[in-house]
């Protein structure tokens, strides 16, 4: 058990909050660096992937996390993303620019899409999301002077500064890079007003209110950055690809990554990159389990959404905060070992909160 | 020197008028309570002065200035803080980020500075944290600071509401029921705190409140409502002794 003594402010301003901490993302941070050169080009490959899906889950952690809205439309920001970058690099962009360009124009697209998140909530919200996700995957196949439609586009390698990142391994450190670069962002945002203010939007929106938070704004603003984040994650997405179609943004990917974000752990940066692990882990795991399977079971089409589904039944039944969650407990537990008592992380019902306003 | 001025505010609902012209002045400086059995239209008001309502006539007027045509969250930016009856504190946040959240209308830092988290963000950061320790002190906090509030008994929320919205450092504090579910020793707490509040930070106060002790024990004034009427209004004695109150409450002599 370790007690933190505090004598500063500035002690609960850092990100991280002690020497072991440190020591441990220092860790992480060395094997993720060193992870090229230890692991075949396949897993690196697989990696890269995690980052993407990891940027992806920390976009859509802002905005359903942390801002409480719920999403059925993120891969209409990830293809806006993806597009904007496999046009751009087409006409020569330069990669810092194109990303950008990525970048704010999904956080454009973010923005009318959250207009209607001013007046509707809930379940009303995710269906104005999902709407918005159709028109964007229809928009994607009929447009085919730009997006080239059902046949798709090629998407070239990335060039920064004159290199071309032509390698597995060289991909893979810009992905790290970004995904690092984005984390920190949150975790600014996070410990700063506009931060609490999506929190405080999240918890109640009644007193957010009368805090002086402008609902309208900060709703705007989470849609916006929410976006920009998942169009950066598109554009890299769109390279990792390197050929990208309509049929790889529909509403079920979507899903898929609000799946993501739940079974992670909602509300922590942490989930976003547990979720992305285990969304592209789980794939591998039940092609390796189906050889073991009988072939009634392992043979079944449609053995992966089941499975998929399944879990997600069992994380909110069992672990509503997903596998962050889960991590937390273990911490604890290692933590405190040998004193840590069962029934410490048991949940609490309240019963007094008022629905008055709503 | 009147902050808040209500001159003839009304709202109705469909066909039920909740407030009926009701007017009334709170002085700076004072604690003015509304009172009035259920359904009297007491939280209405408080919404009413919240924005959270438009009103169907009438005038609101605050330190000189007219509410109508302002959005909800501006309320809070010209010195009005508030509680609520049933507690709507941010659940799952701590207590120190709750009352944070309550600094907001003081922020003064760009989307980009937070982003990067540049000196000037870690310096506002610093000095929020300045005055919401001069508020957890104030309200004896400091053992429930890095709570969850999901976790914290009904008492302790209800003291961390008040320091929520003492962070806002309002010129005009609206307190719904401060003292519904408390057991009589918070109850006492709260007396006291609601008199330092007056004393100590000069901040004028405008709650609703049933329990008659502390209505008596702090109140500079007090006005009745029934019906969305106003039926008394004067000091807590002059108040208690009115004939119209003493009829709303326990039935007149038919």
């Amino acid at each position: 058990m370790r007690f933190l003594f505090k004598t500063d402010y500035d002690q609960d301003l850092r990100l991280l909050q002690h020497g072991i901490r440190k020591f441990w993302y220092a860790v992480l941070l060395a094997l993720l660096l060193a992870a090229p050169w230890m692991l075949p080009e396949y897993f690196t490959s697989q990696l890269t992937f995690i980052l993407i899906y990891g940027i992806v889950g920390l976009g859509l952690m802002l905005l359903s996390g942390y801002t409480g809205l719920i999403s059925l439309g993120h891969a209409a920001f990830l293809a806006v993303g993806a597009y904007t970058e496999a046009v751009l690099a087409a006409h020569g962009w330069p990669f810092p620019l194109s990303l950008a360009m990525a970048a704010l124009l999904s956080a454009a697209v973010g923005i009318i899409v959250g207009l209607p998140a001013l007046r509707v909530k809930g379940i009303y919200l995710s269906i104005a999301t999902m709407a918005f996700g159709f028109i964007v995957e229809e928009v994607m196949a009929r447009w085919e002077s730009v997006t080239g439609g059902n046949s798709g586009l090629q998407v070239g390698v990335v060039s920064l500064f004159g290199f071309k990142l032509d390698s597995e391994e060289s991909f893979y450190y810009l992905c790290l890079a970004l995904a690092v670069a984005i984390t920190l962002v949150m975790l600014n945002l996070l410990r700063s007003p506009t931060g609490r203010a999506f929190v405080a939007i999240r918890d109640s929106e009644i007193s957010a209110q009368s805090m002086g938070i402008n609902l309208a704004r900060y709703k705007t603003t989470s849609f916006a950055l929410s976006a920009a984040i998942t169009g950066i994650a598109g554009a890299l997405y769109a390279h990792k690809l390197r050929i990208i179609a309509p049929d790889q943004f529909t509403v079920l990917q979507s899903i898929e990554l609000v799946l993501m974000v739940v079974v992670g752990g909602l509300g922590s940066i942490h989930g976003a990159f547990f979720g992305a692990a285990f969304l592209i882990a789980l794939p591998q795991v039940i092609v390796l389990a189906k050889d073991y399977l009988p072939d009634a079971i392992g043979q079944a089409t449609g053995l992966q959404p089941t499975v998929f589904g399944l879990i997600l039944i069992g994380f909110v039944l069992f672990e509503p905060l997903g596998i962050y969650g889960r991590w937390l407990k273990i911490r604890t537990y290692l933590g405190m070992f040998p004193f840590y008592r069962r029934g410490m992380f048991k949940r609490q019902k309240a019963f007094m909160k008022s629905e008055r306003l709503k | 020197m009147s902050l808040l001025r209500a001159d003839a505010i009304s709202v109705a609902f469909g066909g039920v008028r909740a407030v009926a012209d009701v007017s009334f002045e709170v002085n700076q400086g004072e604690i003015f309570t509304l009172i009035g059995p259920n359904g009297a239209g007491k939280t209405t008001i408080f919404n009413l002065i919240s924005l959270f309502y438009p009103l169907s006539s009438g005038k609101l007027v605050f330190d000189g200035r007219d509410l109508g045509g302002l959005s909800p969250h501006q309320v809070a930016g010209l010195g009005i803080a508030r509680t609520f009856q049933n507690i709507e504190l941010f659940e799952h946040a701590t207590v120190l980020q709750n009352l944070l959240i309550g600094r907001h209308v003081h922020r003064k830092t760009s989307l980009a500075a937070e982003m990067l988290f540049l000196a000037s963000a870690r310096a506002a950061e610093r000095e929020f944290r300045e005055e919401v320790e001069n508020v957890i002190d104030f309200l004896d906090l400091p053992h429930y600071r890095d709570t969850l509030v999901a976790g914290l008994p009904y008492g302790v929320r209800k003291v961390v509401e008040l320091a929520r919205a003492l962070c806002t450092t309002p010129k005009l504090l609206l307190l719904d029921e401060p003292s519904s579910g408390l057991n009589v020793e918070e109850t006492e707490d709260m007396a006291f705190w609601i008199d330092d509040i007056k004393n100590d930070l000069g901040i004028t106060v405008l709650m609703v409140e049933h329990d008659m002790t502390l209505v008596s024990r702090v109140s500079d004034r007090v006005l009745a409502l029934n019906y969305g009427e106003v039926i008394a209004q004067g000091t807590p004695a002059e108040v208690q002794s009115h004939p119209g109150v003493i009829e709303a409450y326990l039935g007149g002599a038919a």
